[in-house]
């Protein structure tokens, strides 16, 4: 029992990172209807910010929090002005092509740049409480806290203030938004600034809980944050919070009780299984194709 | 109409029947092919290079039925390449006696093409009820689910690879099957059945209302396209000698994806002129090291903002079309189509 308690946490501290790199491509998704591939690698520039903010600044952590929501929200609001905007009339393909495109820039220009694994080193005390039998760290303390301190300002932010009606407006209707006095360009902006942020506190928070980066960690980890937006319904941004927790708890448990190198195979196959049953994700809504 | 190679078409037409120039190009491509490893008159590695540029003509050609004519947007191509890499090299390693190996390859390899054939039946099934997005992320969690399988079979190697395949490859074998697919792509797509394929990528719901089978037509395109993915992954294990889960991860269907997008979709010619473009550019660049890397990604980019239909963009080299298509297209008009009676 005390096992499985301590594993629950562990899926928490899992979920808590999924969900935050799942909102991204959620936001985005939801008023663009664009898949935006290069979300995880922004994590990955996240963590590596993170890494370089520790390292040579030699910041706290909130400071470390605020310089890699900053820098990954600055990236991609410059990706969506220079890559995606010009393409906002173009074919939806042309759209995903030019996301794997930057994703793949991302990843090998940090390659480039860095060729080994980083290691970040530890910055939050190594505390630890035991309630029981179960054992539970500060780390992860910090980790689930501050990703639902997160979701929940997000999900205020979205229902609450005016440009939380301003995106839901363009996502309920690009075409009359607008025409109501919807500055598109600049909350489409604001979208993708709080999605990447949230992404690059993600990439922190796996950066201290699994201290060693590499350019490529953004696919793995991206593809599975992208999993649960779809498993939540895309487009639905408390789906994506409750996806990105299911999916931290499946892998925990495959991890726990399977081998471990099943864990990917059992992920991709619940996709399959959830897209057959439910195409449009937990919370998703079918959409009706008008002819 | 003048145009600079109208010296040329007068040559060609003054051949003599049954001699076009598209069959004598073929032989002559086909005799080189067997010539070249002989006299070895070119650079081995120009010649490996060589052979790349038909395995990824393949795999850019067999995506391209599903990505460009079809309309669909599958990201698992390289799923469907390990598939047939695997099947072929177990096969010709564990199956086929050794001494008979060389002889039985054609075997091995349309065993691997089967394989994949088959797998591409199933992954047809989704695209029934789904596409767009959604099915590019069913395939691409096919892709994803292939690599992550084989990982786990530990006869196949699992992660550390398989190994043992001689190397049965060559130049005339790679030229003999990029030319099948071409040829296979290219009669399948000007078909009726073909008409069928493109209906679906501009309309689906008024095709299925004009007649059209779409389930049908949905899974042979799945099926043609996953064998010859099948068949390149098959040549591709028999050039390398050596395959690992890694190698068919989701880079690799980027790389084919750029290939195709980058020669434009619908487009035949598109694609072999992409395969070529973009294995020679990863060649040539080869001396900037890592930065190549950084390069092709924002070269992707850079064509998709500039450039968003490709190369060809639609457009296709008028010897893959047929001469009724031609006539009825508008791109040549001449008295003797006329009097052929092309409709």
């Amino acid at each position: 029992m005390s096992y499985l308690l301590q594993q629950v946490l562990n899926a928490l501290q899992l979920g808590s990172i999924y969900a935050l790199i799942a909102l991204g491509y959620t936001m985005v998704y939801g008023i663009l209807t664009m898949i935006n591939f290069a979300h995880g690698d922004l994590f990955m520039v996240g963590a590596f910010l993170c890494f370089l903010s520790v390292l040579f600044l030699k910041l706290p952590f909130v400071a470390t929090l605020v310089v890699s929501m900053l820098g990954t929200a600055l990236l991609g609001v410059t990706i969506e002005r220079f890559a995606y905007k010009p393409l906002r009339g173009a074919p939806r393909v042309s759209a995903i092509i030019t996301a794997l495109g930057v994703g793949l820039f991302l990843e090998n220009f940090t390659l480039a740049l860095s060729p080994y694994p980083k290691h970040i080193p530890s910055f939050i005390p190594n505390t630890i409480w035991t309630l029981g039998e179960i054992s539970i760290s500060l780390l992860q303390v910090v980790v689930i806290a501050l990703s639902i301190v997160l979701m929940v300002i997000l999900d205020l932010i979205v229902r609450r203030t005016l440009l939380g009606m301003a995106m839901r407006a363009i996502s309920w209707d690009k075409t009359v938004a607008p025409l109501m006095g919807v500055p598109v360009d600049f909350v489409i902006s604001a979208t993708f600034a709080i999605g990447t942020s949230l992404g690059g506190v993600a990439g922190v928070l796996y950066g201290l809980c699994y201290p060693v980066i590499d350019p490529y960690m953004g696919i793995m980890v991206g593809w599975k944050a992208f999993i649960s937006a779809v498993v939540g319904g895309i487009g639905n941004i408390r789906g994506a919070m409750i996806g990105g927790y299911i999916l931290g708890a499946v892998e925990i448990l495959v991890v726990a009780f399977l081998p471990s190198t099943y864990r990917d195979l059992v992920v991709f196959a619940l996709l399959l299984v959830l897209l057959v049953f439910r195409p449009y994700g937990i919370l998703g809504k079918a959409t009706v194709q008008k002819v | 109409m003048a145009y600079p190679g109208k010296g040329l078409a007068l040559l060609c037409r003054s051949l003599p029947k049954g001699w076009e120039p598209g069959r004598i190009l073929l032989a002559a491509g086909f005799a080189l092919s067997f010539i070249i490893p002989a006299t070895d008159f070119i650079d081995q590695y120009v010649q490996l290079v060589l052979m790349y540029i038909g395995i990824n003509i393949i795999l850019s050609v067999s995506l391209n039925l599903v990505n460009g004519y079809m309309g669909e947007f599958s990201l698992g191509h390289a799923g469907f390449m390990a598939i047939g890499a695997y099947v072929a090299s177990v096969i010709s390693v564990r199956v086929f006696p050794a001494w008979a190996a060389v002889w039985l390859f054609p075997a091995a390899v349309v065993a691997g093409g089967a394989a994949s054939a088959l797998v591409g039946l199933l992954v047809a099934f989704p695209s029934f009820k789904t596409r767009g997005d959604y099915l590019a992320i069913v395939t691409l969690a096919f892709g994803m689910i292939v690599k992550s399988a084989i990982e786990n079979i530990g006869a196949l190697g699992g992660p550390r690879g398989f190994l043992g395949m001689d190397r049965l490859t060559n130049l005339p074998w790679v030229f003999f099957w990029t030319v099948l697919s071409v040829w296979f792509v290219r009669n399948l797509v000007y078909s009726r059945f073909g008409r069928g394929v493109l209906s679906i990528r501009e309309d689906e719901i008024a095709s299925e209302l004009s007649g059209v089978d779409t389930r049908r037509v949905k899974m042979l395109a799945f099926v043609v396209s996953s064998f010859f993915a099948g068949v390149a992954g098959a040549l591709f294990a028999h050039l390398l000698q050596f395959i690992n889960p890694r190698v068919f991860d989701i880079i690799k269907s980027t790389d084919i994806l750029i290939m195709v997008y980058l020669g434009g979709i619908g487009s035949l010619g598109g694609s072999i002129i992409g395969a070529v473009i973009y294995t020679v550019l990863l060649e040539v660049l080869r001396p900037l090291g890592v930065w190549r890397m950084v390069l092709m990604p924002l070269v992707l980019v850079l064509l998709m903002l500039y450039r968003p239909k490709g190369i060809m963009g639609l457009r296709e080299f008028s010897w893959f079309v047929p001469r009724a298509d031609l006539f009825s297209r508008g791109l040549r008009h001449s008295k003797k189509d006329l009097a052929d009676g092309a409709p």
